[in-house]
């Protein structure tokens, strides 16, 4: 191969590349909050059957999980302005993203629900707990608990799947890649520099959430 | 140039077919690279187990279109000139492999020791005893997950838009342009995604439920 590796022109910019990565965690922190905010709520009404609430987060979550990302972010930020409603870059792909969450944490999360026995409502009822202690301790927190790995991984795929975004001119890594490659024609050292980025950050996801897991919803009080 | 609606929906089917193609060519190419690799993740040889936990660990932890970016430019780079169909065609078909190895080595391991140990009493080798008796219990477990992620690749596939790849996704940009209605464009590109994979959807979770339900 006569190519001649040249990573110097790429580093020169690795300011550009680490404030990307630094706007693709923020978008992923804001999403994964709210995403998760949704996921809690859709999964409670989904597992209580609370009509007619339960049919329109059923609906939600089937029409999110089967059209992909960049399509929904093209009908947010492209098609909704045609019903007035104009989002900046960041916001379209903020919102995306906890749409997309919000689907996906709803199905997990449910599942999480459902797998709690009776018997344990029962004997929280037994100790007197009130409703929202019982929600609390019983079913939430031990539900969490019991699909966290699920959602840990889905957290990371959403962050990797952010990395579209830059298609809406999102300012995340992908863009801060496009951009420094189009400057120095070193396509393929910037987007492998990327991607190695891309790989550290989502590992480091997973190390966070794991340890949060511990802490949070495993961990003894 | 005016557009009618069938204009669009006509438009739009070519480009779905486009979107059905490749996500056939990566499934399948990708089924056959990821049992070669789902051996390899569970050879004897530690060697070979750890380069395909770092396959499989690369391209579950970088996003998809940095993976056709890599492929694109990386072939380039041979002086090859490669289409955005072919490095669609060999991105998603690397992508896949990795996702459906980790998947079927779960469905593997789930299988007994037990049944290692007896086949490996009765003299088989290691590829006899995946042949005979892992192999066809854990098939039965993986057909609802495999189904599953197919849904994953058909999505995966909107991504190679980006590369210049004319499928659903693409064609719809293209039409949202000409017609000035993206409302009305991506809302039929969504429902194009959303009736090619809603089906697998729903056979995944019936199979699932199949298997699940008392014998």
């Amino acid at each position: 191969m006569a190519y001649q590796f040249d990573f110097a022109p790429v580093l020169a910019q690795a300011d550009l590349l680490l404030k990307g990565a630094l706007f693709t965690l923020q978008l992923t922190v804001v999403g994964t909050v709210l995403g998760l905010a949704i996921g809690v709520l859709g999964a409670v009404v989904r597992a209580w059957r609370l009509q007619p609430f339960s049919a329109v987060f059923g609906a939600y979550v089937e029409l999110i999980r089967n059209t992909p990302f960049l399509v929904q972010l093209f009908f947010i930020f492209f098609g909704l302005p045609a019903l007035g409603v104009r989002l900046s870059e960041w916001e379209a792909a903020v919102l995306a993203m906890v749409i997309n969450l919000g689907a996906y944490s709803t199905e997990i999360i449910r599942a999480g629900i459902m797998a709690i026995p009776k018997g344990q409502l029962e004997a929280a009822a037994a100790l007197a707990m009130s409703r929202f202690e019982a929600f609390r301790h019983v079913i939430l927190r031990p539900a969490l608990a019991k699909v966290w790995p699920a959602l840990s991984s889905q957290i990371v795929i959403v962050m990797l799947g952010s990395a579209v975004c830059s298609q809406i001119a999102t300012e995340e890594l992908s863009f801060a890649a496009n951009f420094i490659q189009s400057r120095n024609f070193r396509a393929f050292e910037t987007y492998l520099l990327t991607t190695v980025l891309y790989l550290l950050m989502a590992i480091g996801v997973r190390q966070l959430l794991a340890w949060l897991g511990q802490r949070w919803l495993m961990g003894r009080r | 140039m005016d557009f009618t609606l069938w204009d669009i929906v006509r438009n739009l089917l070519a480009g779905l077919q486009w979107t059905l193609l490749l996500s056939l060519v990566a499934f399948v190419c990708g089924g056959v690279a990821g049992l070669l690799l789902l051996l390899a993740r569970i050879s004897d040889n530690p060697y070979l187990r750890g380069l395909a936990r770092g396959y499989i660990e690369l391209f579950q932890g970088t996003p998809l279109l940095m993976q056709l970016f890599m492929v694109f430019f990386g072939i380039a780079l041979f002086g090859i000139d490669v289409s955005a169909w072919m490095a669609a065609a060999i991105a998603l078909t690397l992508f896949t492999s990795a996702f459906l190895a980790e998947i079927w080595r779960g469905c593997v391991e789930s299988i007994g020791r037990g049944q290692w140990e007896a086949s490996g009493s009765l003299a088989l080798s290691r590829l006899e005893q995946l042949r005979y008796v892992i192999l066809p219990q854990a098939m039965r477990i993986a057909i609802a997950p495999t189904v599953g992620f197919s849904v994953q690749v058909v999505k995966g596939t909107a991504v190679t838009s980006i590369i210049g790849f004319t499928e659903l996704t693409k064609t719809g940009g293209m039409l949202a342009n000409a017609t000035f209605e993206p409302f009305l464009t991506y809302g039929l590109v969504a429902v194009g995604y959303f009736i090619l994979c809603y089906p697998l959807s729903l056979s995944a979770r019936y199979l699932e439920r199949r298997l699940h339900a008392p014998a």
